[in-house]
C-alpha cells in the first residue's frame, strides 16, 4: 500500500503523459457535459419555478426522481440509441468522447433542473410581488432570477460536475474505456484496479480528489465574496 | 391620465372573513391621500388592490374607468420592506429602466435625486434601512408613475431618513404625481396629507380633508386614534 502511494505520487509529480491525457479527457468530457446540462436544466428549472400549470406537482415528482438516475441505466439507454442498430447509430458516435458527453449530460441535466428549480422558486417567492408591480414579462423575470441566483446556481453546476466527473457506469458503457480515445479517470481506475496496478489507480484517485477539492474551494471562495456583498 | 379613482362597494374576503367590507370612495387627480388606521384594518391590502396585485372578492375599482391591472404599469408601489435585487445600487435602477424601456442615462440623476449617487457601485442589500427605502423610491420614480403608492415607507426609520423620504415624495407630488400613502405616523400625516382615509376593521371610518380630520375628526375611532388611545 505504502509503495503504491509512493509510486502514485511520483506519477503525479512527474507529469506522466498518459496520466495527463486521461485527466484532460475527463475534464473535457465532464465540463462539456456540465455546460450542456446547465443549458438544458436551467431553463427547465426556471420555467417550473415560476410557472403554475396543471400537472406541475407531477412534473416536480418526475424531476426529483430523475436526480437519482442510475448511471448504468443512462449508459444503457444511450448505448441502445447510438449502437449501430439504434435510431442514432448512423451518427457513428458510440465509443467516442461525444457519446460520453451525451451520457453525462443526460445524467446531470435532471440534477441541474431540479436543484435550480428549488433555488429559483425560493428567490421568486421573495421577488414575485415586486416583479408583478413592475409589470415584468415572464422572460424578464426569468432573466432577473437567473442573474440574481447566479452564485447559488454556481453551486448547482458544481453538484452536476461532481456527479459527472465521478461516475463510471455510463461512460464505460458508451465510451468503452479505449486507451488514448475514451479512457477517463474513473474508467481507468476501475481497469487498473482489476489489473492490480494500484499505483496508477491511486494516482488517478489522488488527482480526482484534488480536482474535487480545487473546484469546491474555488466555488466556496466565490460564494464567500458574494455573501460579503449580500449577493447570495 | 388614470385618475380619478373610483372605488365602489369593495370587498375582500379571506375564507369567511371580510377583511375589507364595502369600501366606497373617490380620489381626485392631485395631492396626497393618507390611508390611516390601526393594524389589521386593511390599509396595505387596499393598496395592493388599487395596484392590481390582488383581486377583490366584490365591488369594483376604476382608475379613469379602467381596471387596476390595466394601469399597474402607470403606477408604482413602494413596499414597507423594500425588495432589492442582489446587485449594485446602480444595477437596481438600470434593471427597471431597461425593463420598462426608459432612457438609461437617467440613472445617475435618479440616484443623485435620492442622495445615493455616491453609493452607485455598492451592493444594494448592504444599504441601511433608510438608504434601501430611498433606492426603492428611486426605482419607483424611474418608471415615471402617474400614481405613487407607498406602504409605510418610513416605518422603523430614523428621523433623518424620514425627512429625506418625505422630501422625495413631496417633490414627486409637486411634479404632479398623485400620492397615496399608508402610514401610522400621525405627525407624518399632518405634514403631508391633503386628505385622510381612516380605516377601522375593514371599513371606512372617515374620509375627510386633512385639516378637518386633524382638528375635528368625525368618527370616535379617529378621535381615539389621534388621542393616542388604543384602537382595534
Amino acid at each position: 500500500m505504502g509503495e503504491a502511494v509512493t509510486l502514485a505520487l511520483q506519477l503525479v509529480l512527474s507529469g506522466d503523459p498518459d496520466l495527463l491525457e486521461i485527466v484532460l479527457l475527463s475534464l473535457r468530457v465532464s465540463l462539456t457535459a456540465t455546460v450542456l446540462a446547465c443549458l438544458i436544466g436551467l431553463p427547465i428549472g426556471s420555467l417550473v419555478a415560476i410557472g403554475r400549470f396543471p400537472g406541475r406537482n407531477a412534473v416536480l415528482i418526475v424531476m426529483n426522481a430523475l436526480m437519482g438516475l442510475p448511471p448504468v441505466v443512462v449508459g444503457l439507454l444511450v448505448y441502445l440509441h447510438l449502437s449501430r442498430s439504434g435510431p442514432l447509430g448512423f451518427l457513428g458516435l458510440l465509443y467516442t468522447p461525444t457519446a460520453m458527453i451525451i451520457a453525462q449530460t443526460l445524467l446531470i441535466a435532471p440534477i441541474v433542473a431540479a436543484l435550480s428549480r428549488q433555488v429559483l422558486e425560493d428567490l421568486h417567492a421573495e421577488y414575485s410581488e415586486q416583479f408583478r408591480s413592475l409589470c415584468l414579462t415572464r422572460v424578464q423575470a426569468v432573466e432577473a432570477l437567473l442573474w440574481d441566483a447566479r452564485y447559488s446556481l454556481l453551486t448547482v453546476g458544481l453538484a452536476g460536475f461532481g456527479r459527472a466527473v465521478a461516475e463510471v457506469g455510463a461512460v464505460i458503457i458508451v465510451g468503452g474505456n479505449i486507451d488514448h480515445l475514451t479512457r477517463v479517470m474513473t474508467t481507468a481506475i476501475a481497469l487498473e484496479t482489476s489489473k492490480g496496478d494500484l499505483a496508477l489507480a491511486l494516482a488517478l484517485g489522488i488527482i480526482l480528489l484534488v480536482i474535487a477539492l480545487g473546484v469546491n474551494a474555488a466555488v466556496q471562495s466565490v460564494r464567500m465574496t458574494a455573501t460579503r456583498q449580500a449577493y447570495v | 391620465m388614470i385618475l380619478p379613482l373610483a372605488v365602489r362597494d369593495l370587498v375582500l374576503r379571506f375564507g369567511q372573513a371580510n377583511v375589507l367590507n364595502g369600501l366606497s370612495f373617490d380620489l381626485g387627480g392631485s395631492g396626497c391621500t393618507m390611508i390611516m388606521g390601526p393594524n389589521g384594518s386593511g390599509k396595505s391590502l387596499l393598496l395592493k388592490l388599487l395596484h392590481g396585485l390582488m383581486t377583490p372578492s366584490g365591488g369594483r375599482i376604476e382608475w379613469g374607468g379602467r381596471a387596476p391591472r390595466d394601469v399597474t404599469a402607470r403606477q408604482a408601489l413602494v413596499f414597507q420592506k423594500p425588495v432589492l435585487l442582489r446587485r449594485s445600487v446602480a444595477a437596481n435602477i438600470d434593471f427597471v429602466l431597461r425593463a420598462r424601456g426608459k432612457d438609461r442615462d437617467r440613472r445617475d440623476a435618479l440616484l443623485e435625486h435620492v442622495g445615493l449617487g455616491h453609493k452607485a457601485s455598492q451592493p444594494a442589500r448592504l444599504l441601511s434601512g433608510g438608504e434601501a427605502q430611498r433606492l426603492a423610491l428611486a426605482r419607483a420614480l424611474a418608471t415615471d408613475p402617474e400614481v405613487l403608492l407607498l406602504d409605510e415607507p418610513t416605518a422603523s426609520l430614523d428621523p433623518a431618513s424620514v425627512v429625506a423620504i418625505e422630501g422625495i415624495v413631496a417633490d414627486a407630488r409637486a411634479r404632479g404625481v398623485r400620492v397615496i400613502f399608508v402610514t401610522h405616523d400621525i405627525g407624518q400625516a399632518r405634514r403631508m396629507a391633503d386628505d385622510v382615509l381612516f380605516l377601522q376593521r375593514g371599513r371606512i371610518a372617515e374620509h375627510t380633508p386633512a385639516a378637518a380630520f386633524f382638528h375635528a375628526p368625525q368618527s370616535q375611532a379617529a378621535r381615539d386614534y389621534l388621542n393616542g388611545r388604543i384602537v382595534v
